[in-house]
């Protein structure tokens, strides 16, 4: 394997609100390209580690380098999906894209060209015209991906986003986030509490421990790519989820 | 398609077949709904039934007409002021002056708002202030604003102005202080500056239960302008019933007031019409 260069470096970060620490000495380095998923309990500081990274919170101690740049607020190096859609109500699917690339120097057409483009990524052709209230909330939540992706940020933060979505729906969005990642390739941070939307999606698995959040384990996920869903039914998937599930049940530092 | 018009006939059929049971079990239960045909008929039965009650009542005699008129004599009297062009003067420079008052409030309005409900230092500095002289009865500022400003037609704007504004300030920044959080997370992860995310994502967002307060607040200015036209004024629809209180006639000040009622309501359902039309996005899939 080539040496590949390191997106996002965090070291030492430390997160207080008041008495209560919620994150405790963090080291963690995202490769390019890497596919990376955090996994914990609710309440063990994994969606906070995400929005210092996005910008919309700040450390009590330690950094956050993405490129090598320290990160002092939010910016458009880093893509963010929210567990909600946030899309703008009064604009349509395409409209909701291209207000992300508003300011980019491009022409009308152009702007127009790239939404459709990443709408089609998201198979979302057809629904160019419907506004958000018209959409299914899984529709939403593909509409706000390909927003984020639209820009090419270096990284995407997805912080819980088919949390809201029901299981079949959230199985379909698994599925087309791999299928999207594999062909457009980038640099992915995934929180999620589903443990099988992990080891399916990602390249590596971080466990973080109960409150004050720290990291347990860094588990490499070795399932052939692409990845498809008949793998979750197969014997290393389990192996790994069984291996996974445990580590937070029990709560005790891998060996 | 077929399928649904399968389903809706099955129904149908459903519904013939057991409609002694639908009657024993059709127990009015609270918030429940009717059609708007079986609406519109009570509602147009309690108009009408309080139209007969005053019609009873003011042809037998059992009111005097000098306190109440018939309706038809208000009728009359209504179509007279018509016929002579005083109604459709009076008309004019009331909704001429509620346009110019009420459209200075809300230019106004919508800007210190939208601050206020963004900030807590433009809140700090506004919103105590605002509370307090919202508080201030207007009607006692009228003679002060004739002594400001004179009788003329900006004395009914600055009433019409003080009536409005205070009050939209507050329910415009309301309204912005309930745009998401997310949304406004999502403009700052896409790099946009503060007044950018004010003036793109903030203000369209908020814009629906802006533009309710609007058509709430119109429906004070009308208040107000009949006030300042009542006390101070040589034209406009309260000075028509101050005139008319002066020859004792009940039946054009009756009329005013209903013709006042109607113009309220009648702006009231263009704003509500507007409102639907600017906002239908906020409509679901509606199959």
């Amino acid at each position: 394997m080539t040496e590949r260069q390191t997106r996002v470096h965090i070291s030492g970060l430390t997160k207080e609100f008041g008495e209560v620490t919620a994150l405790n000495q963090i080291d963690l380095s995202l490769d390019e390209n890497e596919f990376v998923s955090v996994v914990g309990r609710s309440g063990c500081g994994k969606s906070t580690l995400l929005s210092i990274i996005a910008g919309l919170e700040y450390p009590t101690e330690g950094t956050v380098l993405v490129d090598g740049e320290e990160v002092i607020g939010p910016g458009r190096d880093r893509g963010v999906v929210f567990q909600s859609a946030t899309l703008l109500p009064w604009l349509t699917a395409l409209g909701n894209v291209e207000f992300a690339l508003r300011d980019e120097p491009m022409t009308k057409v152009a702007r127009r060209d790239i939404a459709r483009e990443y709408l089609n990524l998201v198979s979302l052709t057809g629904f160019e015209d419907a506004h958000p209230a018209q959409l299914s909330g899984g529709m939403q939540q593909r509409v706000a991906l390909a927003r984020s992706l639209s820009y090419n940020p270096s990284i995407l933060l997805m912080d819980e986003p088919f949390g809201a979505l029901d299981a079949l729906t959230r199985r379909e969005m698994q599925e087309l986030l791999t299928q999207v990642w594999e062909k457009h390739k980038l640099t992915v941070m995934l929180v999620t509490h589903d443990i099988e939307e992990a080891v399916f999606t990602s390249d590596r698995v971080i466990v973080m421990t109960r409150r004050p959040g720290h990291i347990m384990a860094d588990v490499p996920i070795e399932l052939e790519r692409p990845r498809h869903p008949s793998m979750i039914v197969s014997q290393k998937f389990r192996e790994y989820y069984g291996e996974l599930l445990g580590m937070i049940h029990n709560d005790v530092p891998a060996a | 398609m077929t399928q649904q018009t399968l389903g809706k006939s099955a129904e149908g059929v459903r519904r013939k077949s057991s409609t002694s049971a639908v009657a024993k079990r059709a127990k009015r239960r609270l918030g429940q709904r009717i059609s708007r045909r079986y609406y519109l008929t009570i509602a147009v039965l309690v108009f009408a039934g309080l139209i007969v009650v005053w019609w009873a009542s003011t042809t037998f005699g059992l009111v005097s007409s000098l306190f109440l008129p018939t309706p038809q004599d208000v009728v009359k009297a209504v179509g007279q002021q018509s016929s002579n062009g005083e109604l459709w003067s009076d008309m004019g420079a009331s909704v001429y002056r509620i346009g110019v008052g009420y459209l200075i409030a809300t230019v106004m309005s919508i800007p210190l708002g939208t601050l206020m409900g963004s900030s807590a230092r433009w809140e700090a500095a506004i919103e105590p202030l605002m509370d307090f002289i919202r508080y201030m009865p207007v009607v006692a500022f009228v003679p002060l604003t004739i002594l400001w400003v004179g009788t003329d037609d900006s004395q009914k704007f600055l009433i019409i102005w003080m009536g409005t504004f205070f009050q939209q300030v507050l329910l415009v920044s309301d309204a912005v202080r309930q745009v998401p959080n997310p949304l406004i997370n999502l403009g700052e992860t896409l790099g946009l500056s503060r007044g950018q995310i004010l003036i793109r994502i903030v203000l369209p967002s908020s814009m629906p239960r802006v533009w309710d307060a609007l058509r709430i607040s119109l429906g004070w200015a009308w208040t107000w302008l009949v006030v300042a036209e009542l006390v101070a004024a040589t034209s406009g629809m309260g000075y028509r019933i101050t005139v008319a209180q002066r020859y004792f006639a009940t039946d054009v000040i009756i009329g005013y007031v209903l013709i006042l009622g109607v113009l309220g309501l009648l702006f009231d359902q263009v704003m509500r019409a507007l409102g639907r039309r600017f906002f239908s996005y906020q409509k679901g899939r509606t199959s």
